[in-house]
């Protein structure tokens, strides 16, 4: 596809990736390049492989978007073993299902992704933390690993080079808090899901207090293409200052729901109207949440937004993990964000007090105001908990991320909260 | 009692982490593929294997929504309710669903073989609404299309 800057768009995450979705069998995956980054790779120490990504300004896809070498940059390379290198896996976002396709269906560059972040930090055992709904994923993995071991990619001495590492696919067993790096730690550990005070952060005591990185699977996925072509070339991915592509989603009522790799930095205008084909026929854009349940509404102001870290944040928003969730004029906002925050409210591991309480709180008031029983005061105790639940407030992020589809509806859909009270039902 | 089987592989389980207690989570899944589900009996035994208390381990397996602390039925109906779902309109399938099976979620239908749950979110949102049964994913599932599905689990 030609595109206006005089290029063709490169797809390097999902070029390979076969029609049907079968994954690419270590035969198919070497015969497109694959494991040729990890050869390249081998040759160079660990700190010059965390160089080359902190140079290509790689951030975290899982929806953070801290910068992926300067994050393995604090894991003390000279300890004793072991470290800990694990793929965050546990894809659970509602409205997310991105990191489901590199899973399925190209399990190798995943593989070969981990052994190049491992190297970096000298980690010599590694964990996919899969979720446990994705069962074609866990297979493929599976295969994947022992393919690769078989191969001579993992295990002892990997090609000679003296570098070894095991690798070993965990499945979940619910509950979104795994999602959260500490958490997912607690849980690979056989406890309860809940955050860890930080510091000390994960780089520096993670599972089973060793070094420890979790990264995200598209972030793993980006490290054979950085090694084989560079870091400029990655930075020359994007439209924007945030390197490499993304993979982008949309899923509501539009005519082709689905995800596509795009360069970073495409607008939301682009991927709604171009990629996802517009809005349905009978129905019009009123607002979309641009990664995630966890993030701030957009509006049809917001449409020229490009969809990078830094513009979405400036749009007073998060990129999140760029898997766009569109409401239109025929669903109700207050509906939709009840059931927001009914998810948040059922998902909160109860583990401080403010979340554990406040949550439940703010979707039974969001309820009330659905079913026509809401009083005007609702309204500010509502933006009291926007507060109260904010950053800062709490022990993880996770309400605060809760916050951010409520607060920015009640910016922007203020009047259809106010109908649903003075009209005592849902006008929808 | 657990059986040698069951045994056999939390006994593997734990040769990959450090120590006993790290492999709870993996022995609570090996047991649940084995009955379907974890009783008070099951899980003494399982914490007795692990060398941890009862209640220790409740406390885990009570966290994942996976690990079910009660019967479920032979099969389980696992039904996204998430926001793409809903926005695409779940609510009719479940309704239908509830009608059909005569129960609502958390019940199992009188001869064991559906138990029905909700759950969020399936990572399918391109394809709402979605719907689990025991293994296989359905996706962009039509109300009407259930009796068909529910059909392959009888």
């Amino acid at each position: 596809m030609e595109r206006g800057w005089g290029e063709v768009m490169e797809r390097p995450l999902t070029q390979h990736i076969r029609k049907d979705g079968r994954p690419l069998t270590l035969k198919e995956y070497e015969a497109v390049g694959g494991y040729q980054a990890l050869r390249k790779m081998l040759k160079l120490t660990p700190k010059e492989v965390q160089t080359l990504v902190k140079d290509s300004n790689l951030r975290g896809r899982g929806g953070a978007g801290f910068s992926t070498g300067l994050k393995w940059s604090f894991v003390p390379l000279d300890t004793p073993k072991p470290k800990y290198l694990i793929t965050n896996a546990d894809e659970m976002e509602p409205g997310t299902f991105k990191d489901r396709i590199l899973l399925e269906s190209t399990p190798h560059q995943l593989i070969e992704g981990m052994i190049i972040a491992a190297y970096a930090i000298q980690a010599n055992i590694s964990y996919v933390y899969l979720r446990w709904a994705y069962k074609t994923a866990a297979q493929a993995i599976l295969s994947a690993i022992d393919e690769a071991m078989a191969k001579g990619y993992l295990g002892n001495n990997i090609l000679g080079s003296g570098y070894d590492l095991e690798m070993h696919l965990h499945t979940g067993v619910g509950r979104y808090m795994c999602g959260e790096e500490t958490a997912l730690l607690n849980s690979l550990e056989g406890k309860r899901a809940t955050p860890r005070a930080k510091p000390p952060f994960p780089q520096v005591s993670g599972l089973y207090g060793r070094p420890t990185i979790v990264n995200n699977v598209e972030t793993l996925c980006c490290l054979p293409h950085i090694v084989n072509k560079g870091a400029e070339w990655f930075q020359k991915l994007s439209l924007t200052g945030d390197a490499g592509t993304k993979l982008y989603g949309v899923s509501g009522k539009v005519k082709k729901p689905g995800a596509w790799e795009l360069p970073m930095g495409v607008t939301l205008r682009e991927l709604i109207e171009e990629h996802a084909g517009g809005m349905q026929d009978g129905f019009k854009f009123r607002g979309a949440l641009p990664g995630g349940a966890s993030t701030d509404f957009l509006v049809e102001e917001h449409l020229d937004v490009k969809m990078d870290y830094t513009s979405v944040a400036a749009a007073g928003s998060r990129l999140g993990t760029g898997t766009v969730v569109i409401l239109d004029d025929k669903t109700c906002p207050v509906g939709f964000v009840e059931n927001l925050e009914h998810f948040f409210a059922q998902e909160s591991c109860g583990f401080c007090t403010p979340c554990r309480e406040g949550l439940p709180w703010v979707e039974k008031i969001l309820s009330a105001i659905d079913s026509g029983e809401g009083k005007i005061n609702d309204l500010k105790l509502l933006e009291h908990h926007t507060k109260f639940l904010g950053p800062g407030n709490t022990f993880c992020a996770f309400a605060p991320g809760a916050m951010e589809p409520l607060q920015s509806a009640l910016k922007y859909f203020r009047a259809d909260f106010e109908k649903h009270i003075h009209e005592h039902r849902c006008p929808y | 009692m657990l059986s040698s089987e069951e045994i056999l592989e939390i006994k593997h389980a734990i040769k990959l982490v450090p120590y006993k207690k790290a492999a709870s989570v993996e022995a609570l899944k090996v047991v649940q593929e084995h009955r379907r589900w974890i009783s008070d009996e099951s899980l003494r035994d399982v914490a007795k294997f692990l060398e941890m208390s009862p209640e220790e381990l409740d406390s885990v397996a009570t966290f994942y929504n996976m690990i079910f602390r009660k019967e479920v039925g032979k099969h389980v109906i696992l039904v996204c309710d998430s926001i793409s779902c809903w926005v695409m309109g779940y609510e009719k399938l479940r309704d239908q669903l509830f009608n059909r099976l005569g129960i609502k979620y958390g019940e199992t239908t009188h001869d064991g073989l559906f138990t029905v749950l909700p759950n969020c979110c399936l990572g399918t949102c391109d394809c709402a609404p979605a719907l689990m049964i025991d293994h296989d994913l359905y996706r962009n599932v039509k109300a009407e299309e259930l009796n068909q599905i529910l059909e392959k689990y009888k």
